[in-house]
């Protein structure tokens, strides 16, 4: 395979690079418009309350203050990510539901007269019994939070694959244990923020956002406004990480717009750090029973689990979350009898959301800590356990999943081999050990219109090719990858090609990032637009070279004849021959993609193939447990991964590194600590998330596959590596300390605690 | 209530009217116009807002505008030579040493501070100096690769 690609493959810098180190590549915060107002959000100081009374007459006198609005006076539409679970109004009408729920906003000259007017607005509240806990949340009798919605539980999700209870039955050891997951802020290092600008002459409102999703939010946007679409136009500036948090709209896009609008000035919101943890999204806590049949050599026969995800007060993506945890549960090992029961229950808290893995992370640590637990019970090495009940592509799947690629049993093995697995399982010294973790992830959904990407490939009169995608980089360098691709299709360089994007008011519709589709759904529909380009160009120029179209080969800043690369033309010359023989410019490509299948399905009913390919990944961790603190050090991950094939290695491994990051954070030391709902840790400083510090040595493996759908085979690679880091990091503790740890975080304070217990 | 004062950024000297508790990184962002250097936190936890005084790296969301009169200031704007990158920042985009770039200026900036008093510097000691400096995308391999990449490249020259 040695040069079959020039461009694809290949460890190239983003092509935003150069602005992002020296200062010029602009986020929302950065953009300064003449005469732009200012903007900040009264929130709730009560976790659950009717608001009586709202008076803002002292804000609205002050000097500067140009606007306030409150939720009374906000059109009665509500909004959420998913149709069906629609429950969250900008500003909160009648009543608040946690501690940061929106209230109020004031617009101001300057941003201190800003946030001193929101101090000068006065709620009359009549305080609700509040609840915090989702098994309490549940019980009858407890606090209703949304009206209508009983024992609170908003999504109730119950799938049954196979005969569990034959499983079971059959099985030669049945496990039942019980494990909990925290809730984690994604922390971006960029706040949140948003600028509006109502543009008179074509009646619209401009919002620069820093979203993942430009077409979502335009579309929740205009419906809360209550105005067309095609009056809002999103433009998406750089985006200083997501991880999912940048998902759903918030109050500072809708006040924007809102007060752009009312006031014929652009406005700016920009959250505060605080505000970041306290009022945007998290990752759901969840606490999970699972009960795991297995025969004597350790074949998985069946699955049963319970699910309470705690929501905190509004949905966001509250269905598909459950839905992600329940189907994810039958990859990447094959489990063919599958009972699957999972409630998503409101409380008085902060709002859970999409993060990175969404709703998997919380169910895989639940299994590879069972595998490991079990393993040990019908005493065998929990590599081999993972190895031998991996899925394989092609073969049936309970959940109608198409596999049509899978590098996961290879990973086992390669991930086990490089972290030195047989040499050290069970044999290092006491306070060192080494743990796995196994995962897949969708890259991306099939098969639903709304969930398409459209490109435009054009070449200019000088050869420059521009594309416009609406596919939203958020710093994961998606306009990288899909400009990679373009050069690849047209045989140019990559500084060759200009990419446009994210803008509704210009580029392609495209659902943006999440669930990992960006390259497979937005790579491929750049991939066909730049192939009609191909193809017109070697029309005009087969002639010339006295060969077939069909023959010809765009590489490297020529076409030539295949077998015959003395038979050429260089790509700007063939664009010069097109001009010459007056065809019609611009040379424009264009395409429309979606992932495909004959059996679509958004897994809320029925099942079928949720994704059109499935990415595999081992991760393997050697860890440090320092006895007298508590501390545990990673020393290493080695991760190997089937991301399909990679358009660029190095950002690949970026994904990769940063999930590890991630996942260390997850399994050690991140957690939003709430007390009667309010959020005790709200900044960096006491929140904490990995430095260089804790950085371990990081060691990649990558399981080439040549996914048949993806472009020039690829598959995601942003999410599934999140999944494995922390049941591998905790499976090592295990093995350094003896003891068991089903809840996250494991602390120093836990870990002091346990072997206190031991002794 | 405010003052009059005269800050030298960049080899520039700008005259600016500020509030005496109004902090270095707002009268860089917002009267400036240097929005390179960026808000994280506005609390001293992230190091996003980096910049140097007199050679040396501070945090400018902790620092008054007032309290930088006199000092030789440099952002991210001012690192990189009649358009050549400085050879930090050549480093980070050719290894990869950034993903969403929000982080990176300040990184880039208390790199260049490190670099300037200890110029090969080992793993751990990079490691501690730059654990002030937060990146949530990175997972920092590629961050400290492309710092201790940038040694080799800067030699003697500074
Ligand atoms: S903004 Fe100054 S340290 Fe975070
Ligand atoms: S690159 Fe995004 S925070 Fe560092």
């Amino acid at each position: 395979m040695e040069k079959q690609f020039s461009v694809v493959g290949r460890r190239l810098p983003m092509l935003d690079a150069a602005a992002k180190v020296n200062g010029s590549a602009q986020f929302t915060d950065d953009l300064m418009l003449p005469g732009m107002l200012h903007g900040k959000i009264l929130r709730s100081r009560l976790p659950h309350a009717k608001i009586l009374n709202v008076d803002v007459s002292k804000a609205a006198r002050l000097r500067g203050v140009k606007g306030v609005v409150t939720g009374a006076e906000i059109p009665d539409r509500q909004y959420g990510i998913v149709p069906k679970a629609r429950d969250e109004y900008a500003l909160a009408k009648g009543k608040v539901r946690y501690i940061g729920d929106e209230i109020a906003a004031v617009c101001a000259i300057d941003q201190e007269i800003a946030e001193e007017a929101v101090e000068l607005i006065e709620v009359d509240y009549e305080e609700l019994p509040s609840v915090f806990d989702p098994l309490d949340a549940i019980k009858e009798g407890a606090p209703i939070i949304h009206e209508g919605v009983a024992n609170n539980t908003s999504f109730a999700i119950r799938k049954e694959f196979g005969d569990v209870e034959g499983a079971f039955a059959a099985s030669h050891l049945v496990s039942e244990d019980s494990f909990y997951s925290q809730p984690v802020n994604h922390a971006p290092l960029e706040p949140h923020s948003a600028v509006a600008q109502h543009d008179p002459i074509r009646g619209q409102v401009v919002l620069w956002s820093s979203t993942q999703i430009p077409f979502f939010l335009r579309r929740n946007l205009a419906a809360t406004l209550q105005i067309p679409e095609s009056r809002v136009r999103v433009i998406k500036p750089k985006v200083g990480g997501g991880f999912g948090q940048k998902i759903d709209m918030f109050a500072k896009d809708f006040c924007a717009a809102w007060f752009a609008m009312k006031l014929g000035k652009p406005v700016k919101f920009t959250y505060e750090r605080d505000e970041v943890f306290i009022g945007t999204r998290q990752r759901h806590p969840m606490y999970l029973k699972v009960k795991t049949g297995m025969t004597k050599d350790g074949k998985i026969l069946g699955q049963q689990f319970l699910a309470y995800a705690d929501g905190g007060a509004y949905n966001s993506t509250a269905p598909t979350m459950m839905a992600l945890s329940c189907f994810f549960l039958m990859v990447p090992y094959h489990v063919p009898n599958l009972l699957y029961e999972g409630y998503h229950v409101y409380t008085n808290k902060p709002v859970g959301g999409a993060m990175r893995g969404h709703g998997i992370p919380q169910a895989r640590f639940a299994v590879e800590r069972q595998l490991d637990m079990m393993a040990e019970r019908l005493n065998l090495d929990p590599a081999e356990i993972r190895w031998k009940n991996s899925i394989k592509a092609g073969e049936p799947h309970p959940g109608g999943f198409v596999i049509n690629t899978c590098g996961f049993a290879e990973s086992v093995r390669a991930a086990a081999k490089a972290i030195g697995w047989k040499e050290k399982r069970g044999k290092l010294p006491f306070g060192r050990g080494v743990g796995l973790g196994g995962a897949s992830f969708p890259s991306g959904v099939t098969n639903m219109s709304h969930i398409s990407s459209g490109a435009v490939v054009q070449v200019g009169q000088d050869a420059s090719v521009n594309v416009l995608t609406g596919a939203a980089d958020i710093g994961q360098g998606a306009e990288t990858v899909i400009a990679q691709i373009v050069a690849e299709v047209l045989g140019v360089s990559l500084d060759d090609v200009r990419v446009t994007a994210a803008d509704t008011g210009a580029t392609p519709l495209d659902p943006g990032t999440f669930g990992s589709g960006v390259t497979v759904r937005a790579g491929n529909a750049a991939r066909i637009a730049a192939e009609s380009v191909k193809k017109r160009l070697f029309e005009c120029v087969a002639d010339e070279l006295e060969a077939n179209p069909e023959d010809l080969v765009a590489k490297d800043g020529v076409i030539f004849v295949t077998g015959s690369p003395e038979i050429n033309i260089p790509f700007a010359k063939a664009l010069k021959a097109y001009q010459y023989k007056d065809l019609p410019m611009p040379l424009v490509g264009r395409a429309s993609w979606m992932a495909d299948t004959s059996e679509p399905t958004t897994l809320f009913n029925q099942p079928g193939n949720f994704s059109p390919s499935y990415s595999f990944m081992t991760q393997a961790a050697e860890v440090e447990v320092d006895t007298k603190t508590g501390k545990v050090k990673v020393i290493k991950m080695a991760t190997a991964h089937d991301c399909g094939r990679p358009i660029n290695p190095m950002l690949v491994e970026g994904q990769l590194e940063g999930s590890i990051a991630g996942g260390m954070g997850q399994a050690l030391y991140e957690n939003v600590i709430t007390e009667k709902g309010q959020v005790m840790n709200p900044s960096f400083l006491d929140y904490g998330f990995p430095t260089t510090l804790e950085v371990p040595e990081m060691e990649s493996i990558d399981i080439e596959t040549d996914d048949p759908v993806g472009p020039f085979g690829a598959k995601e690679a942003g999410e599934g590596t999140q999944l494995s880091p922390a049941p591998a990091i905790v499976n090592a503790i295990y093995d350094a300390i003896g003891v068991h740890f089903n809840e996250l975080p494991v602390t120093p304070e836990r870990i002091l605690k346990a072997l206190e217990e031991r002794k | 209530m405010k003052q009059a004062i005269a800050l030298e950024v960049n080899g520039d000297t700008y005259e600016v009217l500020v509030s005496p508790n109004q902090t270095l990184l707002e009268v860089l962002r917002e009267k400036l116009g240097l929005t390179g250097t960026k808000k994280g936190c506005d609390l001293g936890a992230c190091g996003a807002c980096t910049v140097l005084l007199d050679g040396a790296a501070y945090l400018s969301c902790l620092m008054l505008a007032v309290d930088a009169v006199g000092k030789k200031i440099v952002t991210i704007e001012g690192l990189s030579q009649g358009g050549e990158l400085h050879p930090l920042q050549k480093s980070f985009v050719e290894l990869g040493g950034l993903q969403c770039g929000f982080c990176t200026p300040g990184i880039i900036m208390t790199a260049k501070a490190v670099l300037d008093e200890e110029p090969q510097p080992t793993e751990e000691s990079l490691k501690k100096k730059m654990a002030g400096n937060l990146c949530r995308c990175t997972g920092y391999k590629k961050v400290l690769d492309s710092i201790m990449g940038a040694t080799a490249r800067m030699g003697g020259e500074r």
